[in-house]
Parts: C-alpha cells; sequence; structure tokens
C-alpha cells in the first residue's frame, strides 16, 4: 500500500506535468490561430456534452505542418539548428577529451580539485556565462583589444553576433556536460590495461586507440548526447551571440510564440523539433540506462 | 606519483584557461567606471551601488528566491521519492516509461518544456504567476535530484536496509533512520542543484511567468539583448562569487572530512 | 590418521537421532524460483534447537536463498517454513524472532558501535536502562568495551565482525543467521573467530545457521552440515559422517581431498565387494552395503592420508598396488604423491613428513607399494 503511494506520487506528477502537456502541445499544433484568448481555435467545450467534442473534433486539421513544409524558413532552420549541433558537439568532444584525459591521469590528489574546477561553472548561471562572451567577442571587445595591441590584427574582427560566436558560445557552455562523463569513464580506466598493451606491442597511440577509446566509449557517447540534444533546440546563445545570419529552430519557436502570438505554429514546430530528437533522446536513456545496469 | 605529462599539463591548463577567462573578465569590467563596459576607464564599484538602488532588480531577485527555494524542495521530496521507487521498487506496471520521463527532461530543450508547459496551465485555466513558475521549475529540477539520488542509491549497500529490517524497523522506520542519514549529502547536493538550476531557468520561466512574477534572468535577458550593461556585470560577478565561495566551501568540507576518514580507517587497520 | 576407528564416538548433543525431538525450523517441500531459475527445489529440512547447523555449498547452490526465506527477505514459491511449528511465511522480517548476520555486516555507518548494537533494541521500545544494560552485555561478550563511541569506520575488519556479531544477538533471537560471517577475514584471523563463534554459540545456547562456501570453516563449526548443490541437499550429516561416509561422488570430491577411482563392482562376501577398475591392476578390496548387485559401475573413493607409501610391499593390508611416483607436492607438514597405477590411474597418496626433508624415502620415477584397509574407502553408487 505505501508501495504503491511512493510510486503512485512522482508517476502522477510526471505524468500531469510532463506527458499530459505533450498531447496538448499536440493538439494545439493541429488548431487554427485566431485572435483571441486563448488565440487559437477551435476550443473544447464541455458544456456542450458530445456536440462541443465533435466540433473541436472536426476543426483540428495538419494544416500547420502544410504551412511548415511550404515556408523554407523552418525547414532551414530545422536544417540549421542540426548542422550547427553536429559541429559544435563534435568541437566540443574534441576540446573536452583532453581535458577531461588530462584530469583522470592527473595525480590523485589534484583530482577533487580538478572536479572541482570544471563543476564551479557548472553551478554558475548559464546565461551569465554567454552573456560574458558578448564583453569578449564585440567589436570593441577584449579580444579585439589584445589582438589590435600585440599587432596581430590591424582591423578589429567581426564575431559578435555570427555563428562563429554561437559555436563558441556553445561549446563554452557545454563543455563541463561533455568533460563530467568523460573523465567518469576515463577515472575508472584502469592503468595496467594500457601498460598492457605496451607489453604486448602497441606504441602509445595505437594503445590509446584500441584501450582508452573503446574504454570510454559509454562516456564519449552519454557527453555526445548531453550536447547534441539540448544544443539543437537552443535558444539563449543564438539570441545573445548569434547575428541575422544565425537560424536555430528554437530561436524560431520562441519568435513565433511571443512576437507573431502565432501559438499553432509554434506547436507545429515543436512537435517536430521534439519528433526530430526522440530518438537520439530514447538513445540516450537507453545508453543511461545500461550504465546504471552496470554499476548496480 | 605519476609525473604529468607535458600533453596533459597543456590540455588541462588551456582548457582551465577557456573555462575560467570570460568570467575573470567579467568581474574586471564590473569595475570599470566606464559606462562603455569595454573601455577601462578607472576602478570604481559604483555599477554595485546602482543595482542595489534598482527596485526592479531586487524585486525580481526576491521572486526568483522564493521560487528557486520553494521548487527545490518540493523536487528534492519527489525526485528522492522517484530514485528510490526506481533504484529499489522493483518490477511495476509502466517503470520504463517512468524512467523515461523521469530522465528525459535532463536533455529535452527548455523550449519544447517551457512551451507545453504553459499550455498545459492555461488549458487548465490556471493564471501565470509564481505558482506556475514553481510547478515548472520542480518538474524539470526534480528529474536532476532523481539522477544525484539514484546514483548515491546504487552504491548503497542493500543488506543495509534489510539490517535495519531485521533488528525490527518497519519499511518506513528504515527509510527514516538508515536510508535517509546515509543518502543525505545527495539529497542535499540534489537540493542544491534543483535551487542554481530555477535561480538560472531563463526560457521555461519566460513562458511559465505572469506580468507581476518576472525573475531575475528573465530581467538580465531583455537587459543583455541589445548590449552589455555595466550593471548586468555587477549583477553577474556577485552570482559568480556567491557561486565560487558556495562550492569551494562545499568542496574544502567535504575534502576534509574524506581526509579525516581516511586517517581514522588507516588507524583502525593498524 | 590413516587408522581411524570405523565406529565414531557417540555424539553427546544429537536431537536429530531422536525421534520425539521437536525440530526449531522445518523446510516442508520448499521450492523457490526466481523467474525461470530455480534457486530451491522441492526441499524438505528439519534443523534442531541449538543447533549450529551450516549451509555449505558452491556459489549459487541455493544456499544464500534459503537463509533469506528464514530471515524474510524472500517468500517461498511453494512449500511452507515452519518456526516452532508456526508458519512464518506471513510475518515481515521485522516481527520474526530471527536476526541476521550480513556478509557485508551491513553496520550502519552513521551510527557508533553503540548505536549500532542498540538499534535492534530501541525498536522493541524496551527501556533506557534495559537497553544500556544489554548492549554492555554484548559489548562485554564480544570484547568491544573499548571501541562502543567508536563508529564503524574507526575499527579494524576483526572487529566490525564481532560489532555485527553482537547487533544480530543483543535482541536474543530464537535463531540466528550468518552470511559468510567470516568471509571477509584473513586466515589466520578466520581461525580464531571459529572458535570464538563456537564459544558464543555455546555460551548463548542460540540456534545457529551458518552459510558458507568454505568446508573448512563448516567442518570447524557446525554440529550439522548440508552439503547443497542446485537447489537441492545432497546431503545432511555430522562433519565426520559427511567427511568418512559421503553419501555420493560430489559430496566426498567437495569436502576435502579424494581419489574418485571409476570402477564395476562384484560381491565377494557378506559385507565386502571387489570393485575392478583396470585390467592391468588387481581389484580394490572394499567393505560395502548388502543392496549392492553385481556388475554395477561404482565410484571407489579413498582419502589421500588413508594410504600408506612404502618401498616393499606390505604383509597385512587389505590392499596394495604398486606404481610409479610421477610427482611430489612439499607441503611443510607432509607431502603429497602422484602416484601412477598400471592402466594410467592416478593416486594421490599423503604422507606426515615425520622426517627432515633431505632424508626423504622417495623420489621421482621411484616405484613405491599403495596400501590401505578395506574399511577405508567407500564404494558410491552415484
Amino acid at each position: 500500500m505505501r508501495r504503491a503511494v511512493l510510486i503512485l506520487l512522482p508517476y502522477t506528477w510526471l505524468a500531469a506535468l510532463f506527458l499530459v502537456p505533450f498531447l496538448i502541445v499536440i493538439k494545439i499544433s493541429l488548431s487554427d490561430t485566431a485572435l483571441a484568448i486563448p488565440p487559437y481555435t477551435p476550443t473544447l467545450d464541455l458544456t456542450q456534452g458530445w456536440e462541443g467534442i465533435r466540433t473541436w473534433w472536426a476543426g483540428l486539421d495538419f494544416e500547420n505542418f502544410v504551412f511548415l513544409t511550404e515556408d523554407d524558413l523552418y525547414w532551414k532552420a530545422y536544417l540549421s539548428s542540426l548542422k550547427i549541433a553536429v559541429i559544435s558537439t563534435l568541437i566540443t568532444l574534441s576540446i573536452g577529451y583532453p581535458i577531461a584525459y588530462g584530469m583522470a591521469r592527473a595525480p590523485e590528489e589534484w583530482r577533487p580539485t580538478l572536479m572541482m574546477l570544471v563543476i564551479l561553472p557548472f553551478w554558475t548561471s548559464f546565461l551569465i556565462r554567454v552573456y560574458a562572451w558578448k564583453a569578449i567577442l564585440s567589436k570593441e571587445g577584449f579580444l579585439n583589444q589584445i589582438l589590435l595591441a600585440t599587432g596581430l590584427i590591424d582591423d578589429p574582427l567581426i564575431i559578435l553576433n555570427t555563428n562563429t560566436a554561437v559555436y563558441i558560445g556553445i561549446v563554452y557552455t557545454y563543455l563541463p556536460f561533455m568533460i563530467l562523463p568523460l573523465y567518469a569513464a576515463l577515472e575508472k580506466l584502469d592503468g595496467a590495461l594500457l601498460e598492457a598493451a605496451e607489453d604486448l606491442g602497441c606504441s602509445r597511440l595505437s594503445a590509446f586507440w584500441l584501450v582508452t577509446v573503446p574504454l570510454s566509449k559509454q562516456g564519449i557517447i552519454a557527453g555526445c548526447f548531453l550536447v547534441f540534444i539540448p544544443v539543437v533546440g537552443e535558444f539563449v546563445i543564438p539570441a545573445l551571440l548569434g547575428g541575422s545570419e544565425t537560424l536555430m529552430i528554437g530561436k524560431v519557436l520562441w519568435e513565433e510564440f511571443f512576437s507573431n502570438r502565432d501559438w499553432p505554429v509554434a506547436s507545429a514546430v515543436a512537435v517536430i523539433l521534439l519528433a526530430i530528437l526522440i530518438i537520439p533522446i530514447v538513445l540516450f536513456l537507453k545508453n543511461e540506462e545500461k550504465q546504471r545496469e552496470a554499476e548496480g | 606519483m605519476r609525473r604529468v605529462s607535458w600533453f596533459n599539463l597543456t590540455s588541462l591548463t588551456f582548457g582551465f584557461a577557456f573555462l575560467y577567462l570570460p568570467m575573470v573578465v567579467l568581474v574586471v569590467y564590473s569595475f570599470n567606471s566606464n559606462k562603455l563596459v569595454t573601455v577601462w576607464a578607472g576602478f570604481s564599484t559604483k555599477w554595485y551601488g546602482e543595482l542595489f538602488r534598482n527596485e526592479a532588480f531586487l524585486d525580481a531577485a526576491w521572486v526568483t528566491l522564493r521560487v528557486a527555494l520553494l521548487s527545490s524542495t518540493m523536487a528534492t521530496v519527489l525526485g528522492t521519492m522517484a530514485a528510490y521507487v526506481l533504484v529499489r521498487g522493483g518490477k511495476f506496471f509502466g517503470r520504463t516509461l517512468f524512467s523515461g520521463t523521469l530522465y528525459a527532461p535532463l536533455v529535452m530543450p527548455d523550449v519544447i518544456l517551457g512551451l507545453s508547459l504553459l499550455l498545459l496551465f492555461i488549458s487548465i485555466g490556471l493564471d501565470r504567476g509564481m505558482v506556475t513558475i514553481v510547478l515548472a521549475h520542480t518538474t524539470f529540477a526534480m528529474s536532476y535530484v532523481a539522477v544525484v539520488v539514484s546514483s548515491r542509491l546504487v552504491s548503497f549497500d542493500r543488506a543495509l536496509e534489510e539490517a535495519a529490517l531485521d533488528l525490527g524497523c518497519t519499511p518506513l522506520d528504515a527509510f527514516r533512520s538508515v536510508t535517509l542519514p546515509i543518502i543525505a549529502p545527495a539529497v542535499i547536493s540534489g537540493w542544491l542543484l534543483g535551487f542554481t538550476l530555477s535561480l538560472d531557468d531563463l526560457v521555461i520561466a519566460s513562458f511559465t511567468s505572469g506580468p507581476s512574477s518576472t525573475t531575475l534572468p528573465i530581467k538580465i535577458f531583455s537587459a543583455v539583448r541589445l548590449g552589455v550593461s555595466p550593471e548586468i556585470n555587477a549583477l553577474s560577478s556577485i552570482l559568480i562569487g556567491i557561486v565560487t565561495v558556495g562550492v569551494l566551501t562545499f568542496s574544502i568540507s567535504s575534502k576534509r572530512a574524506i581526509m579525516k576518514r581516511m586517517r581514522e580507517e588507516n588507524r583502525a587497520e593498524t | 590418521m590413516a587408522d581411524k576407528p570405523r565406529k565414531l564416538p557417540q555424539e553427546v548433543f544429537a536431537p536429530w537421532e531422536d525421534p520425539e525431538a521437536k525440530p526449531l525450523i522445518q523446510f516442508r517441500n520448499v521450492t523457490k524460483r526466481f523467474g525461470e531459475f530455480t534457486a530451491i527445489d522441492d526441499l524438505t529440512l528439519d534443523i534442531y534447537e541449538r543447533e549450529f547447523f551450516a549451509l555449505l555449498g558452491p556459489s549459487g547452490c541455493g544456499k544464500t536463498t534459503m537463509m533469506r526465506m528464514l530471515a524474510g527477505f524472500e517468500a517461498p514459491t511453494e512449500g511452507q517454513i515452519l518456526l516452532d511449528g508456526q508458519n512464518i511465511a506471513p510475518v515481515p522480517p521485522n516481527l520474526r524472532p530471527v536476526n541476521m548476520m550480513f556478509q557485508s555486516y551491513a553496520l550502519f555507518p552513521h551510527l557508533s558501535i553503540w548505536d549500532n548494537i542498540a538499534f535492534g533494541l530501541k525498536r522493541d521500545k524496551l527501556p533506557k536502562d534495559k537497553i544500556a544494560a544489554r548492549v554492555e552485555e554484548m559489548l562485554r561478550l564480544t570484547r568491544l568495551e573499548k571501541f562502543a563511541r567508536r563508529k564503524p569506520h574507526q575499527i579494524s575488519g576483526g572487529q566490525r565482525q564481532r560489532v555485527a556479531l553482537a547487533r544480530s544477538l543483543a535482541k536474543a533471537p530464537k535463531l540466528l543467521l550468518l552470511d559468510e560471517p567470516l568471509g571477509a577475514l584473513d586466515r589466520k584471523l578466520r581461525e580464531d573467530t571459529q572458535f570464538e563463534l563456537m564459544d558464543i554459540q555455546e555460551k548463548t545456547g542460540t540456534t545457529f545457521v551458518i552459510v558458507t562456501h568454505d568446508q573448512e570453516e563448516a567442518m570447524t563449526v557446525a554440529s550439522r552440515i548440508a552439503v547443497m548443490n542446485h537447489g537441492k541437499i545432497v546431503q545432511v550429516d555430522t562433519p565426520a559422517r559427511i567427511y568418512e561416509a559421503p553419501a555420493n561422488a560430489y559430496v566426498a570430491d567437495f569436502i576435502g581431498d579424494v581419489n574418485l577411482i571409476e570402477g564395476t563392482a562384484t560381491r565377494t562376501g557378506e559385507d565386502r565387494c571387489s570393485v575392478r577398475f583396470a585390467e592391468a591392476a588387481d581389484p580394490i578390496t572394499a567393505e560395502c552395503t548388502a543392496d549392492l548387485s553385481d556388475g554395477i559401475a561404482v565410484t571407489y573413493a579413498i582419502r589421500p592420508e588413508k594410504i600408506l607409501v612404502t618401498a616393499d610391499r606390505p604383509a597385512d593390508r587389505a590392499n596394495a598396488l604398486e606404481g610409479q611416483i610421477i610427482d611430489i607436492g612439499y607441503l611443510g607438514n607432509i607431502s603429497t604423491y602422484h602416484v601412477e597405477l598400471p592402466g594410467g590411474q592416478m593416486i594421490k597418496a599423503a604422507m606426515t613428513n615425520s622426517t627432515r626433508l633431505d632424508r626423504r624415502d622417495f623420489t621421482w620415477d621411484d616405484r613405491v607399494w599403495l596400501s590401505w584397509r578395506e574399511t577405508a574407502g567407500v564404494v558410491l553408487t552415484e
């Protein structure tokens, strides 16, 4: 009996505030925009009984999805989000891996400190860390001042409000998400395995490829998903650092909702975004489950 | 002791420089007296003064703090329950769906979460305000709490709970007198994580807040959207300072505790 | 060693031989399945009060499952478990008069030694002075008075083991379950602790059921041993009878060192038969039961220490076989000779090293005689 309550309470909460909202998003994505409160039609009027449900059902259609395929802004935004997410995930991995590796190979008494140094930015406000780059990358910013002062360049670089700034921002803010699972995987790695590989004739580099990389696979997978999935729907970074050329679907959704007040189209954008992300999300959850089982 | 290779040292140095330099620059600029943030005109703390005279910021900070306290506390209760059910509950109907919905918010883009919660609140006729933000933050923070707590529960020797039952505890007694005291550090860090996530959240709060319940991130975002502002630099520096002091205190004290324990264990065996 | 009297001395404490005695615990046709896997298979067993009962078997044989069913952490799929004649299936673990000492000790890390021992007593809502008195008594019994205020991580492994024992004994259970209680200790400490356990069991008069995979430990501490394999009990008996009269080849092989010789039996007298195992070698003369039929395939089991190794054929032994020494294992107190018989059968024989090594009688490739009495080995039909 107690067990049932224990299961039901968090379960009901998640169902009510996580699953049901998705159904509502799907429903509204099938509705039409209207100048009303709420700004969509039809609305379900249960006071009319069955008749109400029937008119509501008849009012649903795929118009918004058709609209999304007709206007090339949307599919370009999806493609560009995916491209930015893939590239920034790879950059984050290639920067994060050496750091995580260095941490895992550092003397044991350094490791808690290094760990704390990675976690500290993780706890610091995301918004503030993105904002910090504005002052660095702007035309009169810190980076240009340094480069001009040292004579490396003659004219200030235009970085802020370009895709480059977006990449920098993403890599910077998501780096701890990559380092932590990688470090967790690499730290468990037994140093004797590398010695055994070298003893059996591997060079340092081939031992790395044949032993270290395969054994840190779970960390790589977890880290990549932790970066890739949220970046596809990222809003803050393109909004603060990107420019007119930056096309990301999170920003499109935001504008559709807050500026155009077109809730049905915003919902349709969200439904497709979720459809794109559902496979990586399921894979991520499977990977996590596997890891938990391996540990438990 | 192993020597640190040059390669590792270099990657660590550059890696940490990359992580920390932007924050250092931000803090330095917050003491710049110039209104043009990036042009240095001398040391000054005047922007901190301006910040504390700005009622709108103070109001927003107060709202944010209350939301964070409430939602992280609720999330800790629900998240701990959820983690306990997943790790200890055995098999039950819908377990896979449950763990899926529990961990999905970790990676779900904020815009989707925010939009879907807002549409829920509207369709059940709940006015947007502090209550809706708290509900929304509780939902995604409970996932983080569940992750932190369940990883502690997994490494927790189940025999301890069985021993408590064996010695006469009811299951509830066993949880209260054995499980909870032992997982308390994880529960506390889950709470802290939920608290900072709530303090930090812009997107979900933007969707679910009403006109009377602007949170600090919403204020910051609208202030910096078009450019840098010295007041926001000051505010950011304060927040960075609080987190730094918090994390430092926490890790130093836990490191001390570990060292003490190791010394005692060594002494016990000899 | 080789010439142990055939008749075992009568045990003073042997309720299992008394048909009037009421068992404390009865397993009645108990089966436990985990999904497809059958952990316990239709098992029936009685355990008596004041016994020190050992469940012995390889890992995965079901011994831990039996213990967990007694403690109440698992319920039988079929059958009944009775404690004092009462079915205990509906009683949750916290209400059973049974306590358990866990393999990992499961000491509560956040409580002091004193509070760990008092934990179960506090659940019974005993008055404070009674709890204190009982805790002090337990601390004295396990010689832990000095460590009462320490936390579990501040004491050594052996001390932790004693805390776990004290904690599980504090409530004076009718039955104490010990799950591999000495598994985490090193060899020397384990041997000392075995005797300490027996001592405490005798002093408190509690019924102990111990789970172990260590046959020496079971032999040392137990009044009776149940040898288990694949969820079934293979043999239940006193240590001496398990060793000297194993029910089958599995038990003979699991307990101690043994030579197992496959052959066919032929009856030669009232309780005598001969076992032929190779064309080239003489058959073995052995004692066997009356119901043995001629020509049946049997396994002859003989312990290495029962075999005498000599240079010449001894006159007074029923069995004498000549062979060649292939290998010698020197273990200090004894040496093990691996001798190959004509036909290729290898026999292990253990001899006490009563003289110094440099004066050893035999060396590699020597031809020697192996001999033993007809009552030294057993004929096994399974």
